[in-house]
């Protein structure tokens, strides 16, 4: 019985040892690919979450060349490529897991610029402009989503503090805001007011500056997939997902704390800072486990989430002296 | 009971059947996407709602349509939405707290969501040990009734407790609402109907 239910499952935690993992998930997919559609129909239309199912099966093309930065990589099993591009949030592509997959081949990529504002160079810079692809680093990274589940994704990207020291930005400038694309053509999530759009993030000048805080332009070995952010995201991995924002047009040196999407929706739930903490709950839910997507099952409960996702030691000193609980 | 009668039953307990079916060939096929433990709850909670809120349908699908063979399977139907809330209950302490009834009483008491959840998966037990025919009897069919609009209080617990879990997006919580708002106005005693058709009419 277990065998019959479960057998898939524990492929997905043989095929995801880092290194060997992109070929791994090749085969992965192949099985994957014959159960492409919901036999039963009519309950299809009813049971809606069920049919993630049925999102076609991509698979990493291994065309983007990156230097691997293993300093700080976990070496913890990868996420499978099929769950980290279909199960995420979007909103900007529907307020669905799978949502984001089914949606966002309709944004256009390219051209891209992103309009540098406030204290620093300021201007619009296309993205080979502001991306040196010899720069490129890969780094496998623990991503903690707020809601409790967590994924370990190989990122590839460029340390932002190296692309901030190119825009000089001068004293005044104490944070960093970024703004996400916001077109109804493109994002179908946008026709509808789930949150103010443009979505914006921010962190603080030393957060972003810090070795760790990457700006991605890929993931396994290929530009990032769409539905990931393309062409341009951040990745704060000490941080819950939603402060990794994705799509970015937009780069405003501040004085001022920025107004966070998720800050501005509910203050109570979500602060400005959102570190990953175990011991502060968000207010509906407890944030001290996670479930491993793809690797906790059904007979595993959920892991401990660790402080800071794990990177206390290269960013607990941002936050020396702060009581976290009223800066959640 | 005739054999029709018996053939009629029998498929409609089929059908109430078919979304746990479904879920079962879910898991074992590996097609509730990433975090099927997740789809799991989800989908069980929606059905458990779907359910209560099919069983409340039948009183005005025979007033307003004529229609009178829910009537007969009213209790099934609400059984069939205790069940799957029952799951949904398991599914909830077997993946959220693996067995871990400290966290899960914790859960329970600190976080309205899930204390209204519970509420609304209690307030079902006494319905369902008294959904037998002895039992109506054994009540009298006026206290029995009475007993049996503690669905209305599940319901609303149920969907208050939808509400409360989402996090910006409230399409889905809102589209349950209208349709019981729609089914509670469709039980409105004729009076109000009938005044209502008097003054557009003068
Ligand atoms: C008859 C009683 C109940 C009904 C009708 C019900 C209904 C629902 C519905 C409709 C959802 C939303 C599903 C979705 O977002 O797609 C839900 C979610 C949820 N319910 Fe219930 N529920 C009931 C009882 C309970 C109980 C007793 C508990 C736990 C003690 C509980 C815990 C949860 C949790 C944790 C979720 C969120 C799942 C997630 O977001 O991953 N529910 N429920």
């Amino acid at each position: 019985m277990s065998k019959l239910l479960f057998g898939k499952q524990n492929e997905y935690q043989r095929a995801a040892l880092p290194e060997s993992a992109v070929t791994a998930t090749h085969d992965y997919l192949n099985r994957r690919q014959f159960i492409q559609r919901w036999g039963m129909a009519g309950l299809a239309l009813a049971t809606t979450s069920l049919v993630t199912g049925t999102l076609e099966a991509n698979q990493p093309s291994a065309s983007l060349k990156s230097t691997s930065n293993s300093q700080y990589d976990t070496t913890e099993a990868l996420t499978d490529y099929e769950s980290v591009t279909t199960y995420n949030n979007y909103y900007e592509f529907g307020t669905g897991k799978s949502d984001p997959a089914r949606h966002a081949h309709q944004l256009i990529t390219d051209p891209w610029s992103v309009e540098i504002r406030g204290a620093a160079k300021q201007g619009s810079m296309g993205l080979d402009q502001l991306i040196d692809e010899r720069d490129l680093e890969r780094r496998i990274y623990r991503l903690r989503c707020v809601e409790g589940w967590s994924m370990v994704i190989p990122w590839i990207g460029i340390p932002l503090r190296k692309i901030i020291q190119r825009l000089e930005p001068d004293n005044s400038a104490k944070y960093v805001e970024f703004t996400t694309l916001a077109d109804p053509q493109q994002m179908p999530g946008i026709r509808r007011n789930v949150l103010d759009w443009p979505y914006r993030e921010g962190l603080t000048m030393a957060e972003a500056m810090n070795p760790l805080t990457l700006l991605a332009v890929g993931l396994y070995d290929e530009y990032l997939p769409k539905q990931n952010g393309a062409p341009l995201r951040l990745v704060v991995p000490w941080k819950y997902g939603f402060k990794s924002i994705k799509s970015i047009v937009g780069i405003d040196f501040t004085r001022q704390q920025p107004l966070t999407s998720w800050n501005k929706s509910n203050a109570q739930e979500y602060g400005f800072y959102s570190n990953v903490n175990p011991e502060v709950a968000h207010p509906r839910w407890s944030q001290a486990r996670e479930r491993r997507i793809g690797e906790d099952s059904f007979f595993t409960p959920k892991r401990e989430t660790l402080m800071f996702n794990g990177y206390a030691e290269q960013v607990a000193h941002l936050y020396a002296g702060m009581d976290l609980r009223k800066h959640f | 009971m005739n054999a029709r009668q018996t053939l009629k039953t029998s498929l409609l307990f089929s059908l109430c059947c078919l979304p746990l079916a479904a879920l079962v060939w879910g898991v074992a096929a590996n097609q509730l996407g990433a975090n099927p433990t997740e789809a799991l709850i989800r989908e069980l909670g929606q059905w458990a709602l779907r359910f209560l809120l099919i069983t409340l349908t039948a009183t005005p699908a025979r007033r307003w349509l004529g229609w009178g063979f829910l009537l007969s399977y009213r209790r099934m139907l609400g059984l069939f939405g205790f069940f799957y809330g029952l799951l949904h209950l398991i599914g909830f302490i077997w993946f959220e707290h693996f067995f871990n009834w400290q966290e899960l009483l914790e859960d329970i008491l600190k976080r309205p969501f899930i204390t209204l959840g519970m509420l609304a998966l209690l307030l079902l037990v006494p319905l369902a040990v008294t959904s037998t025919r002895g039992a109506v009897r054994r009540l009298g069919f006026k206290t029995w009734q009475r007993l049996h609009r503690l669905l209305y209080l599940a319901v609303s617990a149920a969907l208050v407790h939808f509400f409360l879990l989402v996090k910006a997006d409230l399409l889905e919580p809102l589209i349950y609402l209208a349709v019981w708002v729609l089914l509670l106005v469709l039980r409105l005693p004729d009076r109000f109907f009938v005044l209502r058709w008097r003054s557009v009419s003068e």
